[in-house]
């Protein structure tokens, strides 16, 4: 990489952007100055009376200047597998995607179920110094099910959120007490909607597709049968609770109908569910084997109108990296999980390309509606807030390949797509982490 | 008309103020007399009573073993949990085997909410509930309001903070009746997994951090944990709760000045309660709780055994 990461954040001064602010609906060409590690000012005609002496100008020509990213579903791989991903690897890919905050899976080894782990990713990730990591902090001791985490302990020590990562809270009497539990301390617990016995040796959406395939189903039950028992636990406690990556129409249906009766649940979808369906996996792509598997046509329509309708509430990336040895493999036996730090902007950009959302709804989806799920403080142009920024071009062409992710795995399910919209430039904190090479 | 008009003493809920404050003005008369070299008395003389404990018991069981003797009775102690129930005998059976020996009181303690009372319905006798599953404890309730009207004089508005494991609590069942009886205000404080539904429809304040709930409060009512709530189902571990839930002199400093810390005991020392302040005698009353117990036990059975002779027999 040619480009060179401020080593301190000094004065930035962006002269002609388009300012994007989906919290405020602010769509306007301007100027934004950055001091230190905060945005001093933005507007049009900010730099009137010329550029302030020593800022560095970036000359934005007319490309979108938005918050940067937040993306609440990332799998890392540090602590324990680092050969599939590291806090810096994916750093870069999250900042070469305009990420600027992500909040990390709890499936670490060790699993983050322990003080000690929360401050070592902390610790390591201020080391890095790229994205903003939050870390998730596990429901149950060692993600496994039965004992509940020290969830108000993790809390304190900076967990953001609580989940069991790429699995459901199986047992009901379990999730109703971490409900209960998390209720204590107004702690928000995310849950994967999957009912296990459902999805037990599944390989991929059950239906046609699977069947011609000769692939263990699973079916799209699986997820809605969590989802409406976890509404009920919501109601029974009275405690908050979030559905990670929902993939089917039944979800999106079961969620709405909770949201309109006033139940405090919120859910994400992620890329590949509102952009690709079951027939991706073609002759057996191991890269689109995914959890949720992706589903049939008509759910992902469903989640394009769940998207438009408001019921999502946000769009995660769900990268989850795995390297080539545990890919390479007959279907049934690889893993699951994609990359999607860096097609996280472009395939959510579709969504207004296609013309479903506008441009300033779909930022909002990556932006302050998940920042404001979590509580988190991004997502948002404002004087005096962190400078956290992307500049990207929306319309700029571009096919993703896998050797070109700066994402150590590059298991992406978007192999050979053709998208349209590029981060062009990432501020973390008045720091310029990545720059498109020209 | 009797100062205590009820056969049997089996639990708090829906006890009259007038006789809340009979059972502890007659408990009042038996603090002095315990202090005293001599301490026996003969109301009881001729009468049995006969603990029946279905669960193993120390304090509880001692308490009302020397209330009995003090006030002259035959007392006789049966730990059920190591005989007759292993053999396969039913409660019932077992009550109508002792109820057929003539005891005059019966004080039981089970394991099951209810049992105290079924039992009530089958013997001759008076019945004193001295813990039944997580239903009531009323002597531990009375014992406790005599501590706090020795102290401060009175139970009427007084702010009381029952905290830790209320939904597995008997203790705080009774004690809850009680105070809202006598005009105190309650308040508990637990994380929700350890507050029982609809908490708030008993009439008191439910709170879920120790500073909020402690602030300005009178007395500082802590429960005991017991072990096996501590292994993840309803907390994750000891150290959190201690941390979040302990009574600490931290937490403590949002009672007010004043305030006394109340325990019903066994204390698990470094996870309900700091050491330090279980055993700061400027503000625990622990050990007199204990005292006021005997006192509040030799009151019930002597009330009680007062209504019996009075009671027409009648024959099951």
């Amino acid at each position: 990489m040619a480009f060179h990461i401020d080593p301190v954040a000094g004065r930035l001064a962006f002269t002609g952007a388009r300012l994007l602010d989906p919290a405020t609906g602010l769509d306007t060409i301007g100027d934004l100055l950055t001091d230190g590690e905060v945005i001093a000012g933005f507007g049009p005609g900010l730099f009137a009376e010329g550029v302030p002496e020593g800022a560095a100008v970036v000359d934005c020509a007319g490309l979108c200047l938005a918050p940067g990213l937040v993306d609440i579903r990332t799998q890392v791989r540090e602590p324990g597998e680092e050969h599939k991903g590291t806090l810096a690897s994916t750093g870069q890919a999250a900042t070469a995607g305009g990420v600027t905050t992500m909040v990390c899976l709890p499936n670490t080894l060790p699993v983050i179920d322990d003080m000690s782990v929360v401050e070592f990713v902390a610790r390591r990730a201020r080391r890095v110094g790229l994205t903003k990591v939050y870390p998730y902090g596990a429901i149950t001791q060692g993600l496994a099910g039965s004992k509940l985490a020290e969830l108000g302990m993790l809390a304190e020590a900076g967990a953001v959120a609580f989940t069991d990562g790429v699995r459901a809270v199986a047992d009901a009497q379990v999730m109703r007490q971490a409900l209960n539990y998390a209720r204590t301390f107004g702690l928000l617990l995310v849950e994967h909607p999957e009912e296990p016995s459902l999805a037990a040796d599944g390989d991929m959406n059950a239906g046609e597709m699977a069947t011609r395939l000769g692939l263990t189903g699973i079916p799209r039950e699986a997820e809605v049968i969590m989802v409406e028992r976890d509404l009920r636990l919501v109601e029974l406690t009275g405690s908050r609770l979030h559905f990670g990556h929902i993939s089917t129409g039944q979800s999106v249906d079961a969620i709405r109908r909770a949201k309109a009766r006033g139940l405090p649940v919120t859910c994400d979808t992620a890329p590949p569910y509102f952009a690709l369906n079951e027939n991706a996996i073609g002759e057996y792509r191991t890269f689109a084997k995914l959890s949720p598997p992706l589903r049939s046509e008509a759910d992902r329509l469903a989640i394009v109108e769940g998207l438009a309708d408001g019921t999502i509430d946000a769009i995660a990336s769900d990268h989850a990296p795995q390297d080539e040895d545990a890919k390479r493999l007959p279907f049934g036996q690889a893993a699951f999980g994609g990359v999607g730090l860096e097609t996280l902007l472009p395939v959510s950009l579709e969504l207004y390309h296609n013309g479903h959302l506008t441009l300033l709804e779909v930022l909002a989806l990556l932006t302050h509606r998940p920042a404001h799920v979590f509580g988190l403080p991004a997502g948002r142009l404002a004087v005096g807030a962190a400078a956290d920024l992307t500049l990207f071009d929306p319309d700029r062409a571009w096919q993703v390949r896998e050797y070109e992710l700066h994402s150590k795995s590059k298991n992406t399910p978007f192999d050979y797509r053709p998208v349209q919209g590029r981060v062009v430039l990432t501020v973390v904190d008045g720091r310029r982490v990545f720059a498109l090479d020209p | 008309m009797s100062a205590f008009p009820h056969r049997h003493l089996l639990g708090i809920e829906g006890l009259t103020p007038p006789e809340v404050t009979a059972l502890l003005d007659r408990s009042e008369s038996y603090v002095e007399q315990n202090r005293r070299a001599d301490k026996k008395k003969s109301v009881l003389r001729g009468r049995t009573v006969i603990n029946l404990f279905f669960e193993a018991s120390t304090r509880t069981r001692t308490s009302f073993e020397l209330a009995g003797k003090r006030l002259g009775g035959d007392v006789i102690n049966m730990s059920v949990s190591t005989s007759a129930i292993r053999k396969g005998e039913t409660v019932l059976d077992t009550a109508m085997t002792l109820n057929a020996m003539h005891p005059d009181v019966l004080v039981v303690r089970h394991p099951e909410s209810g049992a105290v009372k079924l039992l009530s319905e089958k013997v001759n006798c008076c019945v004193i509930n001295a813990g039944d599953g997580s239903h009531e404890h009323p002597t531990q309730a009375l014992l406790d309001a005599l501590t706090i009207r020795r102290r401060l004089g009175r139970l009427e508005g007084l702010e009381v903070a029952i905290c830790g494991d209320i939904v597995h609590s008997r203790v705080a069942r009774s004690n809850i009746h009680l105070l809202a009886i006598m005009g105190a205000r309650v308040r508990l404080v637990a994380p929700h997994t350890l507050i029982p539904a609809e908490a708030e429809r008993l009439g008191v304040e439910v709170f879920h951090d120790m500073h909020e709930g402690l602030k300005g409060c009178d007395i500082v009512m802590m429960l005991r944990l017991q072990t096996e709530r501590m292994q993840g189902n309803f907390l994750p571990s000891i150290r959190e709760y201690f941390h979040f839930f302990g009574l600490d002199y931290d937490k403590m400093a949002n009672a007010k000045p004043e305030a006394l810390i109340m325990h019903p005991g066994p204390m698990n020392r470094g996870v309900e309660i700091d050491s330090v302040v279980a055993d700061d005698y400027s503000r625990s009353v622990i050990h007199e709780q204990v005292e006021m117990g005997v006192a509040v036990r030799m009151a019930c059975l002597e009330l009680l055994s007062a209504n019996l002779v009075e009671a027409p027999q009648h024959n099951i």
